[in-house]
């Protein structure tokens, strides 16, 4: 009988867990080029939401400092990544009911490599959704003000939170029944986390209660800080830190996060 | 169809005492108490109805559920403590082909490959060649949604068999086949066993078990209500089966009582056939033979033949297997006690697809 270069130890050694995790980030960038309309309607979104509030909303709103335009889009970045993280919960929801996780719980792979895979590959798709949303501001007067190394570290910042997000969502998708479920079962959480913050308005334009809560919100400070990295500070501001407040966050929601997904998959039936 | 005779071997698979107890709705012991060895290089069948417990004991032997009380082993791993180890020794190819929708054929194979933890150049090398074995070489760079049932089957097996485990579970693997599809699948897994795989096969099909195992049990309820060799369990039941066709209901009925002194147990009716189980059956078929030509009783057929497995089942049981129509020829041609009860019409079973549902 062949064993073939078994490796040692629970789960394997540092190396197959690795080669697990490409394996499953592949298979699931294969799964998401063969559906070029869930592709494409990822893109649709929010370009939706660049003019929506482009033109739509954004005379109403006011801002301090900056064009409402420049303001939005930082808050476009974070609001998409956000909604996009759904599909971190309804794409383990189905690979639930199919069975094939029966398959995986039987092979000598990592068990964390599921949900590592399904997560790395919804952030090589955020990468593409950020350039997208770049280009369509850019079409209707958004402007970088910063130079290309702070820019860049914004866009790092952005891909991490939403690398923490999805591991987030990732225990939604285990803990229903289904994909239809899981769509339902995330936007209650999604809509007041991503609206009641500073993504599309001003905060102080919020009553004083809901104010509290979206200024110490993570939706809230990644897009200050990514408002900061993107167009500089305001006049004075640059010593708060939003930035090292919104890298907090991501981390510590991944810490968190992370570890509780892969304990709710090993029990997820 | 004789069985395969058993060579000898230490035990590749071993249940203890194995519980599981799910608690949804209501309590269901899935597994209550079952125990059973399997030898290296043989084929076990663990026979049972739907909801029999099968499936369950396959997914704890798979290190796919823990067990509530008991112990599985599996060449002389636990299946809890030591799990991993466990997980390179074994290939499973389910009742619900396990595979990816999306991926083709061929990366499907690679997938389990890596991450069976082949080495990357052995893995497409095995691909492509278990793609040939299953004929599946045509199909492999297309999406498994073009696949159609049987070679979606064939690939989940293949799927299990990447890194050529030892120890192989097969959960229903011909549920839902068609009859030619079935035996090519058949002929696959007597090909592996020959090559000194080791077996466990869950399956409702009793032909499926009477040709391939050679040791068999039968679940119910959770629990072992009968075990040994195909031959064992028709020894049991000791008896031929005649079945007489007549023209109507009617005279099946009455054909029935005119039988009724020739066997010690009551004929069965189902529809326009009777069947009765005696000792010595070429005897008895010439006794039932004259009895009815002298009563002016037209036969329009009449069979013997050695009781299946399904007889054992219901003998054991007191119910009929499953109600599947879509089983092998000869395992849906059976009465059971209920046929006695019947107003079925002219022409035989009614109602088989009521149960179907279950199956899916």
């Amino acid at each position: 009988m062949t064993i073939a270069a078994a490796p040692t130890g629970s789960g394997g050694s540092v190396r197959w867990v690795l080669s697990d995790w490409v394996t499953m980030t592949w298979r699931n960038l294969i799964r998401l080029t063969r559906r070029p309309e869930a592709i494409f309607f990822s893109g649709v979104q929010p370009v939706m939401f660049v003019l929506l509030f482009r033109y739509v909303f954004g005379g109403a709103i006011h801002v301090t400092g900056t064009t409402y335009v420049n303001y939005l889009i930082a808050g476009v970045y974070v609001q998409t990544v956000m909604f996009g993280a759904v599909s971190t919960s309804v794409g383990l929801a189905e690979d639930l009911q199919a069975g094939l996780i029966e398959r995986f719980r039987a092979l000598p792979m990592a068990r964390s490599a599921v949900l590592a895979g399904r997560t790395a590959a919804d952030s090589v798709r955020n990468v593409g959704v950020l350039l997208l949303i770049t280009g369509i501001g850019y079409a209707v007067g958004f402007r970088i003000q910063n130079s290309p190394v702070l820019v860049i570290a914004g866009f790092l910042l952005v891909l991490l939170f939403a690398y923490a997000i999805s591991w987030t969502f990732a225990i939604i998708g285990l803990s229903t029944p289904n994909a239809e479920t899981a769509q339902l079962a995330a936007f209650p959480i999604l809509f007041p986390v991503t609206f009641a913050s500073s993504a599309f308005v001003p905060v102080s334009s919020m009553p004083g209660w809901l104010q509290a809560f979206a200024v110490h919100q993570p939706v809230s400070q990644v897009t200050d800080a990514m408002r900061d990295l993107l167009l500089g500070p305001k006049p004075g501001q640059w010593g708060t830190s939003n930035v090292w407040q919104a890298l907090a966050w991501a981390c510590g929601m991944l810490i968190v996060f992370a570890p509780l997904s892969v304990w709710r998959f090993r029990r997820a039936t | 169809m004789s069985s395969p005779s058993a060579p000898p071997g230490r035990p590749a698979v071993v249940a203890e005492h194995l519980v599981k107890v799910f608690r949804a709705k209501r309590e269901v012991r899935a597994l209550d108490g079952v125990s059973f060895a399997v030898e290296e290089g043989t084929v076990f069948g663990l026979l049972g109805p739907n909801g029999a417990g099968k499936t369950t004991a396959v997914r704890i032997l798979t290190t796919i559920l823990a067990p509530d009380e008991g112990r599985g082993t599996v060449l002389g791993h636990d299946v809890v403590r030591d799990a991993d180890a466990v997980r390179r020794l074994i290939g499973l190819a389910g009742q619900y082909a396990t595979v990816d929708e999306i991926l083709t054929g061929r990366e499907n194979l690679r997938m389990v490959g890596r991450l069976s933890h082949l080495p990357a150049r052995q893995t497409l090398r095995r691909a492509d060649e278990l793609l040939e074995q299953f004929g599946l070489a045509d199909a492999a760079n297309r999406t498994l949604k073009t696949y159609s049932g049987g070679m979606r089957r064939r690939l989940d097996l293949a799927a299990a068999l990447v890194s050529n485990p030892p120890v192989l579970f097969l959960d229903e693997p011909t549920t839902g086949l068609d009859p030619q599809s079935r035996r090519d699948l058949w002929h696959v897994i007597e090909t592996l066993v020959r090559g000194g795989t080791t077996v466990l096969l869950t399956t409702q099909y009793l032909e499926e078990a009477d040709r391939l195992a050679h040791r068999v049990i039968v679940v119910d309820h959770g629990r072992v209500i009968a075990q040994g060799t195909p031959a064992d369990l028709k020894a049991e039941l000791g008896a031929t089966v005649i079945t007489v066709t007549v023209d109507d209901a009617e005279l099946a009925a009455r054909t029935a009582a005119l039988l009724a002194p020739l066997a010690p147990s009551p004929p069965v009716v189902d529809g326009t056939t009777v069947a009765l189980t005696v000792e010595r059956g070429a005897k008895v078929a010439t006794e039932v033979l004259r009895a009815l030509d002298q009563q002016f009783v037209e036969v329009l057929g009449l069979t013997l033949r050695e009781p299946s497995l399904d007889d054992v089942f219901l003998r054991l049981t007191g119910r009929r297997t499953d109600q599947d129509t879509g089983g092998p020829p000869g395992a849906g041609a059976l009465t059971g006690p209920e046929g006695r009860r019947g107003e079925r019409g002219r022409g035989g079973r009614t109602r088989g697809a009521t149960g179907r549902g279950e199956d899916r």
